[in-house]
């Protein structure tokens, strides 16, 4: 069983729902996002999402692009966000941590010693927002082949039809966003998602979790209840800048914004699946 | 190796030339591509369409675009005969139009009502604001900042037609993120929008139709020629910036095989420098918006600025098809700097009474090389993809004139 498959286990016998933090890889620099990363467990996040800075993050809004130009202006590289992770695991081999980001520094690294070296670090998945299943062949075929999890979005244009294509060759968890458009942008309503996340199930076993536009406890609350996991970026990312601006320590700030959302989407009792 | 027995059989049904191209995008739009594919397919064997299409080319673009003998250009280099395909006449300027009239037919078969572009020299949003306006749709419109001030006649001329320009101001403020802004926009609009890519880049089936739009530019040369010298044209030139006009005006001369083919980036302050825009001499295949083609990046992947004087070439790839001509060997793919550009532009000012736009300038730089070590024979054909005037800041500022 792969670190994902234990973690969605184990939520499942808690009888709730993940949490799952994203942050940028180097944001806002090498060794805050380490502390960063390494604070992440303890303040609640169930699954950690680390987006690899690209220079030109077509799918995401202000916020996230804010964040990769910022850790590449000092210094990120595919590099550093392995060595993130390989730091990472030498004290926590129990939280899965799935990669984020776009095809082109993968690519530009080599796919095959990218998933050598993505493994040996201990990442778990891969989420590469411009790999359609039509493009299987370039990642994801090599990604599950080589044990790492390839996590596909699906989202309201997703349609009947076309779900079978994206649930092949996914694990670990699908992640649904919840509207059309870009990271950081205004949140479906819960009812909207509840249906969406029901229509999803009719096809697949794996958990799904729910992303785009959950800023605070309440929604994260909301969507807990209809989903198996609540992923919130952009939150956390604008938390990093405005840290810098206040001139206190960002891990510290994120982690507290962690806290609180953990502890709201804790708060919410599944009925049993 | 195995001989390729046509040229022009490209792309594959995955959209790929070669290893080149693909669909690279957010699940979010890969349906609608999907979609827009199969009307593209219906289109194109719908009589009705066609129709349309030449009706408004003829009379709305004003096609057929001549093919000049540039007689003063040829005698002043004193070697090949030198004819422009002279797309700078179309309605607009440039050769953008009539992509432009092809895409909003698309848009209007697929029920779309709203309608987005990128763009760089401003050329190709002028020709996307001018279809919108003249099929009732709104029209937003993408461009760099650096763009809007080095292009501000094309910003009013969009704003007149009714378009509303949004600045980019991520990045290098540039074409490129014009184009990242375009795509958000419509991964946040799919259900109504319409997106028209200026250039043959893009995720498929956008290279292909691009292509296949821009290639009456190459239908009517040839038969221009045919009409004007009983033969066929040896050589052919033309810019790229995504390449566009050059695979339009190429494309139907792929399988002539004794045609010689030059296309012209923009090599800026120099190939030897940082500052260019010379994706096929200097970059390595990658893939940015939506396709797998030769782009300017870094060793980690990272997409590096692209510089040259001419805001329409401004951009760090190149389109897929045209990565893979070069890749196979079937066009040269030579450079031009700035300098070389602004020389040509005012050579050919002065001779032809032509003011040629910026872009196309590299093309004439070419030339300037390429016709006088060429027998008086030697049938040239050049695209002159634009009309200057909206340059005419960039190039006085450059000269060090002040209007
Ligand atoms: C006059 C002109 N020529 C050429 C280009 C470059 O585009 P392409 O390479 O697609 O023809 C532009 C782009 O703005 C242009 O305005």
């Amino acid at each position: 069983m792969s670190r994902i498959d234990k973690r969605f286990a184990a939520l499942r016998a808690e009888g709730r729902a993940g949490f799952v933090t994203f942050i940028t890889a180097g944001d806002p620099d090498h060794e805050t996002c380490a502390r960063l990363l390494a604070g992440l467990p303890a303040a609640g996040a169930d699954v950690i999402e680390l987006g690899m800075p690209f220079s030109d993050p077509m799918a995401d809004g202000p916020s996230i692009e804010a964040a990769g130009l910022r850790a590449l202006a000092k210094g990120a590289s595919m590099q550093m966000t392995l060595k993130l992770v390989r730091d990472f695991r030498q004290k926590d081999n129990d939280t899965p941590i799935v990669l984020m980001g776009y095809f082109n520094p993968i690519s530009a690294y080599g796919v095959d010693r990218f998933l050598v070296d993505a493994k040996a670090a201990g990442v778990d998945g891969l989420i590469v927002v411009d790999l359609p299943p039509e493009e299987d062949d370039e990642l994801c075929l090599p990604a599950v082949k080589a044990g790492i999890h390839f996590i596909r979005l699906a989202t309201p244009t997703t349609d009947e039809q076309r779900l079978p294509a994206v649930l092949a060759n996914t694990s670990g968890f699908l992640y649904y966003v919840s509207i059309a458009g870009i990271t950081g942008a205004a949140a479906a309503d819960p009812d909207a998602v509840g249906k969406a996340v029901a229509r999803i199930k009719k096809h697949t076993k794996i958990p799904v979790a729910v992303g785009f536009g959950i800023r605070d406890g309440k929604r994260a609350a909301e969507i807990a209840r209809v989903a198996d996991a609540a992923v919130v970026g952009t939150a956390l990312v604008e938390r990093v800048a405005e840290a810098q601006i206040k001139g206190i320590d960002p891990a510290d700030h994120v982690l507290a914004l962690v806290r609180d959302l953990s502890k709201a989407i804790r708060g919410v009792a599944k009925a049993a699946a | 190796m195995t001989m390729l027995n046509s040229y022009r059989s490209g792309p594959d049904e995955k959209g790929h030339f070669g290893k080149f191209g693909g669909r690279f995008v957010a699940e979010t739009l890969m349906p609608l591509i999907l979609d827009l594919e199969k009307h593209y397919a219906a289109a194109k064997s719908d009589p009705a369409f066609r129709a349309e299409m030449d009706y408004l080319l003829k009379d709305y673009v004003g096609r057929p675009s001549p093919l000049y003998y540039a007689e003063p250009f040829t005698k002043h280099l004193g070697g090949a005969k030198i004819y422009f395909k002279r797309e700078e006449l179309n309605h607009t300027g440039a050769h953008k139009i009539n992509n432009c009239i092809g895409q909003i037919l698309l848009a209007k078969r697929m029920g779309k009502t709203r309608i987005i572009a990128e763009t760089g020299a401003g050329q190709h949003g002028v020709a996307t604001a001018t279809v919108a306006a003249r099929f009732g749709l709104p029209c937003v419109i993408y461009m760099g900042e650096v763009d809007i001030e080095r292009q501000q006649p094309n910003v009013f001329r969009m704003k007149l037609l009714g378009a509303e320009v949004r600045a980019v101001k991520s990045g290098s403020r540039t074409l490129k993120d014009a184009m990242n802004e375009a795509l958000r926009d419509w991964v946040t609009n799919v259900h109504d929008t319409f997106y028209i890519i200026g250039t043959v880049a893009g995720p498929h089936p956008y290279p292909m139709l691009v292509r296949d739009f821009q290639s009456v530019i190459g239908e009517e040369t040839r038969v221009q020629m045919m009409e004007k010298e009983g033969r066929i044209p040896d050589s052919l030139v033309a810019c790229i910036g995504g390449g566009s006009n050059a695979m339009g005006l190429f494309h139907p001369f792929l399988d002539d095989k004794d045609v010689q083919i030059y296309a012209v980036e923009a090599a800026g302050e120099g190939l030897e420098t940082t500052r260019h825009a010379a994706s096929l001499a200097k970059g390595v295949p990658g893939v940015l918006h939506g396709n797998r083609t030769y782009l300017l990046q870094d060793a980690d992947g990272q997409i590096t600025e692209a510089h040259t004087i001419s805001a329409g070439l401004d951009y760090p790839g190149i389109g897929p098809e045209h990565a893979w001509l070069h890749d196979v060997g079937r066009a040269n793919y030579v450079s031009a700097t700035d300098k070389e550009a602004l020389d040509a532009f005012q050579l050919c000012s002065r001779l032809e009474g032509i003011i040629p736009a910026l872009e196309s300038s590299h093309a004439l730089a070419h030339v300037i090389k390429l016709a006088p070590k060429l027998p008086k024979d030697h049938l040239m054909a050049v695209c002159l993809s634009g009309r200057g005037d909206k340059d005419i800041y960039t190039v006085a500022k450059a000269l060090g004139v002040k209007l």
